[in-house]
């Protein structure tokens, strides 16, 4: 009686492009999916994670070979044709795919590395899974691993602090100036798509308010709508730095558009709040001596991506202590796993042993009539010791193998105890035994 | 007895100020609450100690120059405990323990001997006077430490170049702000310091300013600090400019309370 197999299927952002994933992404939340595969037959436990950067399904079964067909058949057929899936999809099986789920959970497997959003993403579809019962005694334990998991690497290394993108950096610069971004705006001179994403990263940390100003007001007013924000045009950039806080530039023009004699005016009337220029245009659109400033900080787009090499050789060095904390904690849910596999045949032994004792006892304690209390519990105690003792060896050579009988591999370990105390039918029906 | 319990503390603090530069180097966040669990134990033993002292010497601890500096390190150490208590300022503990460990060690080295008070002092102007300049002092000397927090964070922040500060001091905004409450608590009560000296002159001396050095430092030292304070009010000044002065501001006060004493005398000068 073999342990089911833990299985795990899915794509994520380096196997798959955009367009596939985008087919894939359950955007109907988990219940539906999570009912349709508890139609397939062979899942035992099974649970479904689906994010825009990855779809994931890992689940428990007898028969890996023939519910893996079908459950790629239900997951991804509908997006990809059946000769791509072997491409895109990948397939991890027992100590592979726990190793896979940690290091996902750990976000070392993300698309931006260290970032803490995917914990977060993997409880919920637990808790969906959990919520349908369609997890169960290996899926919980594992799941519940992983979270610890990540919380060990989170702690333990400092792989989450340092931002590798130059839109992450810019954030983690303007905290470093700010302290709270939520009552600070931004304005976007020039409405390029690097600007646009390094201002959908700031409203993401909470962000007050958006300006973007553009040679074509059209483009302006269409942005600043997607933020919720203003359109202003590009003359009145000088103006709207009183209200500002950070200023994200990417224009197109060839000479510079704000010069130091520009700024020093406004900080004045800003009561010397600081001001933070982004210039991410090539050729530049802010003078370099605007940084000479009190007050004002300007990084250009060779500045940001310094920060971002610093902090990537960084978090390299906590990437190699982070998977060393996941292969660590792989190697003890197999053994979870292992002692999982002889636990039933343990309990069973146990058992059998239980009944002969009782049986043993009632007989000679009924022929023994004029035996004080103390003196029956003695006999008692008697013979389940001897019971005890004589299952301890068979128990120990199960559960650690250790001695000469290392060689055996745990299955053959557990047939023969299993074929040695006749566990599998002489008295299969008091057990319960399922085999 | 007090001189135990200042022994005991200077050791405590000692081992609060190793924990929390243990706590700035490997940012082991576990350390944190164990520093500052061991910073309070030693100010609760600095308050003993100078309790302790009063009831030997039975007078206010505050005359010679060991019990001056201990009680400026003691209201360092409160002064700190009283922010942290309403907020956060990352890794400022370890530069107030600092600081707070060199001024008891300097408390240390100073002559212990307790000296009965000389007629000018045995007045109850004594305990308010001086310990209300000295607390001052003491949130100046955070308002201090605040500035060369921002100095150092500021540096690396404009010259694009992130060394060990960046990651481990708070944001500029924090640190301006920290600078901006320890003003706004320390600069009314080197006011009122001033003031209760004042009226304590009038009462021992005869006039209310005498122009003696001392006064006269503390006078330009209150200017420092008057200036700085209205010119954030007014005009909004902040950032490094102002760091830079509260730093000036800070050596000011140090002269006042030391370089008076040893190079310019005068009559404040009771015991050194």
């Amino acid at each position: 009686m073999p342990r089911d197999t833990i299985v795990l299927l899915g794509v994520n952002h380096k196997t798959t492009p955009l367009e596939i994933r985008e087919k894939m992404a359950l955007s109907g939340g988990y219940e539906e999916p999570l009912q349709a595969l508890g139609a397939i037959r062979g899942l035992k436990e099974y649970y479904l994670l689906s994010t825009c950067n990855r779809v994931e399904v890992i689940y428990t079964t007898a028969s890996p070979e023939e519910t893996r067909r079908d459950v790629l058949e239900f997951l991804f057929g509908r997006a990809v044709p059946a000769a791509d899936l072997e491409r895109y999809v990948y397939h991890f099986e027992d100590e592979e795919a726990v190793e896979h789920l940690f290091m996902v959970a750990s976000s070392l497997d993300s698309m931006i590395v260290g970032e803490a959003q995917i914990l977060g993403q993997l409880k919920e579809a637990y808790r969906y899974a959990s919520g349908q019962k369609t997890s169960g005694l290996i899926l919980n334990k594992l799941l519940h691993k992983s979270f610890f998991v990540a919380k060990r690497v989170r702690t333990e290394t400092r792989i989450g602090a340092s931002a590798v993108s130059i839109s992450y950096a810019a954030v983690e610069l303007a905290r470093k100036i700010f302290g709270r971004l939520d009552d600070k705006s931004v304005m976007l001179i020039g409405a390029g798509e690097m600007a646009e994403l390094a201002a959908e990263h700031l409203v993401g940390q909470g962000v007050a308010g958006v300006v973007v100003a553009n040679r074509t007001l059209e483009r302006a007013v269409k942005l600043a709508r997607r933020f919720n924000g203003r359109a202003v045009s590009l003359d009145e950039v000088v103006e709207q730095l009183e209200q500002v806080d950070i200023i994200i530039s990417s224009t197109g023009a060839t000479g510079t558009i704000l010069s130091k004699k520009d700024v020093r005016p406004v900080m004045r009337e800003r009561r010397n709040s600081p001001l933070f220029f982004i210039d991410i245009a090539v050729p530049r659109d802010l003078d370099q001596d605007i940084n000479d400033l009190d007050n004002v900080y300007l990084y250009d787009i060779d500045d940001l991506q310094n920060v971002v090499e610093m902090n990537k050789s960084e978090r390299d060095r906590e990437a190699v202590k982070a998977e060393r904390i996941v292969h660590e904690e792989t190697l003890k849910f197999g053994s979870w796993l292992d002692n999982m596999e002889v636990t039933p045949t343990i309990v069973e032994l146990r058992r059998q042993g239980e009944e002969i004792c009782r049986v043993e006892i009632e007989k000679t304690l009924a022929r023994l009539s004029d035996l004080s209390p103390k003196q029956q519990r003695s006999i008692e105690k008697m013979a389940s010791a001897i019971v005890s003792r004589m299952l301890h060896n068979p128990m120990q050579y199960l559960k650690d193998g250790n001695g000469n009988s290392k060689c055996v591999n745990r299955q053959e370990r557990i047939n023969t105890v299993r074929e040695l105390f006749r566990l599998d039918n002489g008295n299969s029906d008091r057990s319960g035994n399922d085999a | 007895m007090s001189y135990l319990l200042f022994q005991v503390s200077l050791v405590v603090y000692f081992i609060a100020m190793s924990v929390y530069v243990v706590f700035f180097v490997s940012q082991n966040n576990r350390l944190r609450p164990i520093a500052r669990r061991v910073f309070l134990a030693a100010a609760v033993l600095h308050t003993l100690n100078i309790a302790a002292r009063y009831f030997e010497a039975g007078h206010t601890p505050i005359t010679s120059q060991h019990e001056t500096v201990s009680f400026f390190a003691w209201a360092i150490a409160w002064g700190y405990l009283s922010f942290r208590w309403r907020y956060t300022v990352k890794n400022f503990g370890t530069f107030a323990s600092i600081l707070t460990v060199i001024l008891m060690c300097i408390a240390a080295l100073a002559s212990r001997e307790m000296l009965p008070l000389v007629p000018a002092l045995q007045s109850w102007w004594l305990p308010f006077h001086a310990s209300v300049s000295i607390v001052a002092d003491g949130f100046l000397a955070l308002a201090c430490i605040g500035g060369i927090m921002y100095l150092l964070q500021e540096r690396e922040i404009k010259q694009k170049r992130f060394g060990i500060f960046y990651s481990r001091l708070p944001s500029l905004e924090a640190l301006d702000k920290l600078n901006h409450h320890c003003l706004t608590v320390g600069f009314p009560l080197l006011t009122l310091g001033i003031i209760s000296g004042s009226v304590w002159a009038k009462q021992a001396w005869g006039a209310y300013w005498h122009w003696d050095p001392k006064e006269t430092w503390s006078l330009i030292t209150w200017f420092l600090y008057a200036a700085l304070v209205h010119l954030r009010f007014t005009v909004g000044w902040r950032g490094r400019p102002a760091a830079i002065m509260t730093i000036i501001a800070f050596a000011a006060v140090l002269f006042t309370l030391w370089g008076v004493n040893y190079l310019l005398g005068g009559i404040h000068t009771y015991a050194t």
